[in-house]
């Protein structure tokens, strides 16, 4: 495709009137801006040279994202995706071509943003986000999703909220928050939403909202199908295991071979019962979970995203507000509506306590204090914690084998433990609806919180 | 809604504190299931790494009922997407059971279609053991077996005591599996 370029020159970023559709925003007041807004020019400054981005995602709303923050002004950008471009998504992903096929998209979405859109500076990290720590994740403003996994949603959700801060008196420190602007669509239908981590709803506050897996009951799959569907899912659970056409391996959905012979088996069944339907397409479907991608919503989504990301960078008006859903499968609707954040919701409606010991601390002493502390008074107190990326169960009274296996524990200190300061401990108590986290807080003076 | 970032505000820079990672939902809410586990004296867990909460083997011996005396382990894999997905869990001692097949799956509604994430694993545990003391032969998995449930209970009864001591039911093999 041959695109537009704009005549090289000495600072081929600054060619003028570049900036003038945001400039007129940005630079002058308006009855809908943020009450504390003023306009100002430095505020295109802060979006081209101090305001870092992340993406997660760099696929159908990767793309777009990619496309718009870049347009929109925003340089600093990382983006991060695990896959590999696939000949499926070169129909909406444009910034892939054929010949990028098998490469990461991370890695083609960046050079091509970076090529095509002067002064673009966007970083690629061809791995999973449970690769990276806090460490990593702090040094972002904001977080934009383009994802399609709720795990993952989950997993930069509890991140983000653990890098909340909290003074003496539990008051939350505003500058630790990092807004998480979330978008996600599914065929013809899409949502954008805003969450301040720790001010207002966050995913899992409001999990119920994601439809749960289709299964189905596993007695009609075995013995009443009715659906083409219920056939595939028979040979995905029975027959790949018990007939192992490739030898003792798990189903691999992009493995043409592997689909080509469970649609072969589900055809079979599906005769057996006079059902109808069973195709190639439809077994990839059921297999992959795969629903069907349309390019326009995630258009739209993405726009409203990055709309929002530049209304939270430049205070130019007030977000969203926090959940807008969209759905053109017959017409044009969106609706705008206020999650509410869910009080006793297992990420975000706790703020960690401090607890600070000795590192010289014995577990079981650790443990009294849990018990005795009239602010806890717990029961029988339950402790994990994660050690680089590790779980570790310290303590756990109530399963026979773990007691055993972590009694041991009780002498030790915290120091021996691998305890160091910082570190979060969850503790699960009869008392408590949920775990709840506190972090260690380690000193050489002996004052217990 | 606050105004979330002064404009000259840097970010700190990525290499200035050591990162710690955090404990997933998943693991939070598994400490907390598994600190609440209250289990009926037929059941008991393993747990081969006291650290992995996410892998253990469940055994049951029930103590009324057509299966009196046996001895059943069920291993279950808790995914990082747990609660809002439900446990895996398999049959692994072989069981002529009308609602487990032969490969040790399990069919029970709430580990599949009416699984919630208010749902415990302790609660699973007694639905498990809640099959063994009221097979459903209307939701079969094994069919034969529920078959015979179902108009036969006498027979029924004869064949699972012989899967237990270890023997043929039809030309299906069982390995012993009563304690004793």
């Amino acid at each position: 495709m041959e695109v537009d370029q704009p005549n090289e020159q000495s600072d081929a970023s600054k060619w003028s009137g570049r900036w003038n559709h945001i400039k007129k925003v940005l630079e002058r007041p308006s009855p809908f801006a943020h009450p504390d807004f003023e306009a100002s020019s430095e505020i295109l400054e802060f979006m081209q040279e101090n305001c870092k981005l992340l993406v997660i995602g760099a696929g159908g709303l990767g793309c777009e994202l990619l496309k718009d923050l870049t347009l929109n002004g925003f340089r600093h950008i990382h983006v991060i995706d695990m896959d590999i471009i696939d000949l499926s998504n070169l129909n909406r992903q444009f910034l892939f071509r054929q010949s990028d096929i098998n490469k990461p998209k991370a890695n083609v979405a960046a050079e091509f943003i970076n090529k095509r859109v002067k002064g673009a500076q966007v970083v690629p990290h061809f791995c999973k986000i449970q690769d990276y720590d806090s460490a990593f994740y702090k040094q972002f403003h904001i977080v934009v999703c383009g994802l399609d996994s709720i795990i993952a949603r989950r997993w930069i959700n509890g991140m983000l909220i653990s890098l909340l801060e909290y003074d003496d008196d539990g008051n939350l420190d505003q500058s630790s928050i990092i807004p998480l602007v979330d978008g996600g669509t599914e065929g013809f239908k899409g949502n954008a939403r805003v969450i301040l981590p720790g001010m207002t709803a966050c995913i899992d506050c409001t999990l119920d909202l994601y439809p749960p897996q289709v299964t189905f009951p596993m007695c009609t799959v075995a013995h009443t199908p009715r659906q083409p569907e219920h056939c595939i899912e028979y040979v995905r659970m029975f027959g790949w295991e018990k007939e192992k056409p490739f030898g003792d391996i798990p189903i691999d959905g992009d493995n043409p071979e592997h689909i080509t012979w469970i649609c072969h088996a589900a055809c079979k069944r599906a005769d057996e019962y006079g059902i109808q339907g069973v195709t190639y397409r439809l077994t990839q479907g059921v297999i992959k979970r795969i629903i069907p991608a349309v390019a326009s919503t995630n258009a739209v989504i993405a726009a409203a995203c990055s709309t929002e990301i530049f209304k939270l960078a430049t205070s130019c008006a007030l977000p969203l507000n926090n959940y807008m859903v969209f759905n053109d499968v017959d017409g044009v609707y969106t609706y705008t509506f206020e999650a509410e954040k869910n009080d006793t919701c297992i990420a975000c409606s706790q703020k960690p306590r401090n607890l600070t010991f000795a590192p010289k601390t014995l577990l079981r002493e650790l443990i009294d204090h849990l018990c005795e502390d009239s602010t806890l008074q717990m029961k029988r107190p339950g402790i994990t914690t994660t050690i680089n990326g590790k779980n570790h169960t310290l303590y756990m009274k109530s399963i026979p084998s773990i007691e055993e296996a972590t009694r041991p524990n009780l002498s030790k200190s915290l120091a021996d433990l691998g305890l160091t300061d910082g570190q979060e401990l969850i503790v699960a108590d009869v008392t408590t609806p949920n775990a709840i986290v506190f972090r260690l807080k380690i000193t050489e003076s002996e004052t217990k919180s | 809604m606050i105004k979330l970032f002064s404009l000259k505000q840097q970010k700190k820079d990525e290499t200035s504190t050591g990162g710690k990672r955090k404990a997933t939902a998943a693991q939070l809410r598994l400490t907390k299931d598994m600190n609440d586990l209250q289990l009926p004296k037929t059941c008991i867990t393993k747990f081969p790494d006291p650290d992995d909460l996410l892998n253990f083997k469940l055994i049951i011996s029930p103590d009324e009922g057509y299966y009196r005396g046996g001895r059943f382990s069920f291993s279950f894999k808790v995914g990082l997407n747990y609660p809002h997905e439900a446990p895996k869990v398999k049959c692994e001692t072989m069981v002529y059971h009308p609602n487990i097949d032969l490969e040790g799956n399990v069919c029970l509604n709430i580990l599949r279609e009416d699984w919630k994430p208010v749902l415990t694993i302790n609660a699973v545990i007694y639905g498990i053991q809640y099959l063994f003391l009221e097979p459903n032969p209307e939701d079969p998995l094994n069919k034969e077996a529920a078959e015979v449930l179902s108009t036969n209970k006498r027979q029924f009864e004869q064949n699972v005591n012989r899967s237990m001591r270890g023997g043929y039911v039809g030309n299906v093999y069982f390995e012993k599996c009563l304690i004793k």
